[in-house]
C-alpha cells in the first residue's frame, strides 16, 4: 500500500513511538495515513487523499452532529477510545432518527505515544464502522508535545439521513404528560466499568462497556412505535440527567419506577461499594425512548425482540409538572427526588 | 447483596411501618434525631418519609464528617498543597469539591497545580509515599471513629516501612462529644424538644454501644443503634416509639449484626496507640467542642503534618447567610435558610450541608425538593 | 456518616483478604480485625475490615422485623 519511492523506511507500526514530525504536515504525516489510517479506514471518498471529501447523500434531509472523545483508560473492557469514537457520534445520529452513512474523524496524538496502541485503535474504529456500516471519509492527526495530551484524543463528525418516515425528528421537546418512558437495557454498565478500570481503585468486577452503535435499534423501535416522541442515549450523566434534560426541554415532569429499573448485579454492587448512583454513570450503547402510551407495548416488544434490547423496560412516565422535577417511586415504596448530576460522579467514603 | 438485600425488603418495611403506625400515640408528636449522614441520606434515598405517620418528624443530626469541618482545616490542606511544590497530598473524593475561604476547593488547588490525589483507602497514600521517597505525602485525614483506625492502620504500616515521608493531617472527630454538644446549645431548645436518637451505626461497630450510655443518662434520651438499611432504621424509629411510650431512656443496640459488646477492641487500641485527645476542635455549625477530635499522640509526631509543616488552624467565619450552624444542630430545617436552593445549591454550595450528599440540605435538595409544603421548624411546635 | 458494606472473604494472604460482592472482587486489609475465615462476611470500609457480622444476630433481627406487626416482640 505505501508508496516505497516516496517512504524509504515503513513506520514501526509495532515498536514505533508518534513524533511530534508526524503532525507537522509533511512527508511523515502522509506516510502515517498512507501506512496506518488509509489501510484501515478504506473508501473511495477517503482514498483519493484530498483534505476534503465530496459526498452525495440521497433519500432525506441531513444530520450533523460531533463530539469529542477523551476516555481513561484508553482500553477497557468491552471496548477502548476508537470504537467510543464511533459509536458516540453514530449514536447521536441515530437519537435524530437518522441512518448514519459517513463520519470524519480529527486525532490528537501525543508525542510518545506507541504506534501499536495507535494500530490497535485505528482498527478497532474500522471494525466499529464497519460493523454500524459507515464510512470514514476525511479525518486529520496533530500530534502535541509530551505531557500536553493524555495519549490520544478522537473527534468524530457525522453525517446520516433522516428517512421520509420521520415527518418530524424526534426531540426532547415533544415529551408530554401521559407518554411513556422506556429504556433499551442495563444502567451504568460503561460507566461502572470506566470507574473499576482505573488503577487507583483495586476493584476487579465482571461488568464491561456497553458500547455498541444503536440506529439498528431505533429503526426496529420506530418501525413498532411511528409516534416515538423522544429518543436520547444517556452518555455522561447517566439515565438521571438525560431524563431530566427531556422533562426541561419538554416543561414535563416524570415520575420513574425504580425497581423496574434494569441494573445489573454487580454494577449496583460496584456502586455500593464506591458511594455513586448507577443512575448518574455513563452508558453507550442504551437508550431512553419517549412514546405515547397507544405504542408503549409495541414498543417495548420490539426493543426486547433486538439483541441490543434484550433487557428493555418501561421505567416510568412523563407527567405534568411546572417544576420539570423527576420523582422516583424507591423500592421501598416511598418517594423521592432524581436530580441533574452535580459535577463528577467521585467515588465517597461517607 | 448479602446482608443488604435483605434489609431492604419491602414486604418486612410495610410490616415494620404497620407496627409503628399502630403503636404511636396519635396525641403527641415523636421528635427523633438521626445522628448519621449515612442514615439521613438513607432515609432520604428510599423516601422513608412516606412510609413513616406525619407526627414522626426525623432531624438531620450532624454526622457528617465532611459537613463538620470548619473550613479552616479546608485552608490548611489548600495551603500546604499549594505552597510545597514537594507535597502530593492524598484525600477522600468526598472532600475535592467542599468550598474552603473565598471560594476556593482541594479540586480548585489541583487545576492550579497542586499534586492532590483522590484515594480511596489510606493504605494507597502510604503506597504514594512508599513509591516517592523524594517527595513528603500528606494524608488529609477525615472522618469519625469509623475511619479513624484505617487512618491509625496506615500511620502503623508507614512506621513498619520506616517511612519518613508519610504525614497525616488529622481531623478525625469523636461523636459522644458531639451528641453532648446538641444537647447543651446556647438555648438548649433542640436538646429539649428531641424524644431520642437514632445511634450512629458503623462507629459504634468500632466503641461499641457503650460511650452513648452516658449521655442517655444524663439527657434523658433513648438512643438505639441502627444499620443503615431502610428496614434498620424502621426498626430503631419502632424501638424508640416504644421508649418513649414506656417512658424508658436506654441505649438499645438495632445493628447487632455488626456492633458487638465493647467494639473492636484491637481497633481501639491501635487508635489509642497512635492518636490523643485534642483540647478543643472547631466544629463547622456547633463550634469549638472541648475533647472532641484527635491529633497524633507525642510518639508519632513524626507522623503529625501539622507538626512537619509548622502550620497553624485559623478559623473562619462561615457565609453570614448561611443556616448551617442552626441547622447542624437541628434547629431549623433546610428549607427554612434563605439562601437554600436560591444561592447555595450543590452545584454552588454556600454552606457546608449542602456539599456531601450525607448533608442535611443537599439531601433534602436532591431527594426532597419535590414536596411542595413548607416544613414547620423541627424545634418550633 | 461512613459508607461501609458487608462483603464475603474469599481468601486470606497475611493481612490482605480478597472479598467478593455480587461478583465485585477487591483487596480488603485485614489489620484492625482478629480470627477471620474465608466464608464470613466483614463489614468493608475505605479498605479495611471493620468487624464481622455475626450470623445468627442477623437472623434474629430478621426474624424481629418479620414478626414486628405482631407487637411487642422486644
Amino acid at each position: 500500500m505505501s508508496d516505497r519511492r516516496l517512504f524509504t523506511r515503513r513506520i514501526d507500526l509495532r515498536k514505533g513511538h508518534v513524533e511530534l514530525v508526524h503532525g507537522a504536515g509533511g512527508k511523515a504525516s502522509a506516510q502515517l495515513f498512507e501506512e496506518l489510517f488509509r489501510p484501515a479506514f478504506s473508501n473511495p471518498a477517503l482514498d483519493r487523499g484530498d483534505d476534503s471529501a465530496c459526498l452525495t447523500m440521497e433519500g432525506g434531509r441531513i444530520v450533523v452532529a460531533t463530539d469529542g472523545h477523551v476516555v481513561s483508560p484508553l482500553f477497557f473492557p468491552g471496548g477502548d477510545i476508537g470504537s467510543l469514537a464511533v459509536h458516540g457520534t453514530v449514536n447521536d445520529l441515530a437519537m435524530g432518527g437518522a441512518t448514519p452513512r459517513h463520519l470524519t474523524a480529527g486525532f490528537i496524538l501525543e508525542e510518545g505515544f506507541p504506534f501499536s496502541d495507535l494500530k490497535r485503535i485505528v482498527d478497532s474504529m474500522a471494525a466499529a464502522a464497519a460493523e454500524a456500516g459507515v464510512t470514514i471519509v476525511a479525518g486529520d492527526t496533530k500530534v502535541v508535545e509530551r505531557g500536553k495530551g493524555d495519549g490520544i484524543f478522537i473527534t468524530t463528525t457525522g453525517l446520516g439521513i433522516l428517512p421520509a418516515d420521520w415527518p418530524e425528528p424526534p426531540g426532547a421537546h415533544r415529551a408530554r404528560p401521559g407518554d411513556v418512558i422506556l429504556v433499551s437495557g442495563t444502567l451504568g454498565d460503561h460507566g461502572t466499568t470506566i470507574l473499576a478500570a482505573r488503577d487507583d481503585l483495586p476493584l476487579m468486577a465482571p461488568i464491561e462497556s456497553d458500547t455498541a452503535p444503536l440506529h439498528g435499534l431505533v429503526s426496529a423501535l420506530h418501525a413498532a412505535a411511528p409516534g416515538v416522541r423522544t429518543l436520547r442515549d444517556p452518555t455522561r450523566g447517566g439515565f438521571a440527567t438525560a431524563i431530566n434534560e427531556i422533562c426541561r426541554a419538554s416543561g414535563t415532569g416524570a415520575l420513574v419506577r425504580e425497581p423496574a429499573l434494569p441494573i445489573r448485579r454487580p454494577v449496583e454492587a460496584a456502586c455500593e461499594i464506591l458511594g455513586v448512583d448507577p443512575l448518574y454513570l455513563a452508558n453507550e450503547g442504551k437508550l431512553i425512548a419517549i412514546v405515547p402510551p397507544a405504542e408503549a407495548d409495541a414498543a417495548l416488544a420490539a426493543l426486547k425482540s433486538h439483541p441490543l434490547g434484550a433487557d428493555a423496560a418501561i421505567v416510568g412516565e412523563i407527567v405534568a409538572d411546572e417544576d420539570c422535577f423527576v420523582q422516583v417511586e424507591t423500592v421501598m415504596g416511598g418517594r423521592r427526588m432524581l436530580d441533574w448530576l452535580v459535577g463528577d460522579p467521585l467515588p465517597r467514603i461517607c | 447483596m448479602k446482608y443488604v438485600d435483605e434489609f431492604r425488603d419491602p414486604a418486612a418495611a410495610r410490616n415494620l411501618a404497620a407496627s409503628i403506625r399502630a403503636e404511636i400515640h396519635p396525641d403527641r408528636d415523636y421528635r427523633f434525631m438521626e445522628f448519621c449522614g449515612g442514615h439521613t441520606h438513607a432515609l432520604c434515598r428510599f423516601g422513608l418519609e412516606d412510609l413513616l405517620p406525619g407526627n414522626i418528624r426525623m432531624i438531620h443530626g450532624p454526622g457528617c464528617p465532611v459537613c463538620v469541618l470548619p473550613t479552616g482545616r479546608l485552608d490548611m490542606a489548600i495551603s500546604l498543597a499549594l505552597s510545597h511544590p514537594d507535597v502530593i497530598l492524598c484525600t477522600y473524593g468526598d472532600l475535592m469539591r467542599v468550598p474552603a475561604s473565598k471560594g476556593d476547593t482541594l479540586r480548585g488547588a489541583k487545576a492550579r497545580g497542586a499534586d492532590i490525589r483522590m484515594i480511596y483507602s489510606p493504605a494507597q497514600a502510604v503506597d504514594i509515599a512508599a513509591a516517592n521517597p523524594d517527595r513528603q505525602v500528606v494524608f488529609m485525614a477525615i472522618g469519625f471513629e469509623t475511619t479513624t483506625p484505617p487512618t491509625a492502620a496506615s500511620i502503623l504500616a508507614a512506621e513498619a516501612k520506616r517511612l519518613t515521608n508519610f504525614t497525616v493531617l488529622c481531623n478525625h472527630v469523636l461523636t459522644p462529644a458531639a451528641i453532648d454538644a446538641i444537647m447543651t446549645t446556647a438555648d438548649g431548645a433542640t436538646g429539649a424538644q428531641l424524644d431520642g436518637f437514632i445511634g450512629p451505626g458503623n462507629v459504634s461497630t468500632i466503641i461499641g454501644a457503650e460511650p452513648y450510655e452516658a449521655a442517655s443518662e444524663t439527657w434523658h434520651k433513648p438512643i438505639v443503634i441502627s444499620g443503615f438499611e431502610p428496614n434498620d432504621l424502621l426498626q430503631a424509629i419502632l424501638m424508640l416509639v416504644r421508649q418513649v411510650n414506656r417512658g424508658e431512656t436506654v441505649v438499645e443496640n438495632a445493628f447487632a449484626r455488626a456492633v458487638r459488646p465493647g467494639g473492636n477492641t484491637k481497633a481501639q487500641d491501635m487508635c489509642g496507640r497512635v492518636f490523643t485527645i485534642r483540647n478543643s476542635f472547631e466544629w463547622r455549625g456547633l463550634g469549638e467542642i472541648p475533647g472532641s477530635a484527635l491529633r497524633l499522640a507525642p510518639a508519632y509526631a513524626a507522623f503529625d503534618a501539622e507538626a512537619r509543616f509548622g502550620i497553624d488552624y485559623v478559623s473562619t467565619p462561615d457565609h453570614k447567610a448561611c443556616e448551617c450552624a442552626a441547622i447542624l444542630r437541628g434547629e431549623k430545617a433546610p428549607r427554612e435558610c434563605k439562601v437554600f436552593a436560591t444561592a447555595c445549591t450543590p452545584e454552588h454550595p454556600l454552606g457546608s450541608c449542602m456539599v456531601s450528599p450525607e448533608g442535611a440540605c443537599a439531601a433534602h435538595y436532591l431527594y426532597g425538593r419535590f414536596r411542595k409544603a413548607p416544613e414547620p421548624s423541627p424545634a418550633a411546635t | 456518616m461512613c459508607l461501609a458494606i458487608p462483603a464475603e472473604v474469599l481468601s486470606i494472604d497475611g493481612e490482605l483478604a480478597t472479598v467478593d460482592l455480587d461478583g465485585v472482587q477487591m483487596p480488603v486489609s485485614l489489620a484492625l480485625v482478629d480470627g477471620v475465615s474465608p466464608g464470613d462476611f466483614v463489614v468493608v470500609h475505605v479498605g479495611y475490615a471493620l468487624t464481622v457480622i455475626q450470623p445468627e444476630e442477623a437472623e434474629a433481627q430478621l426474624a424481629l422485623m418479620r414478626g414486628a406487626a405482631m407487637g411487642d416482640a422486644t
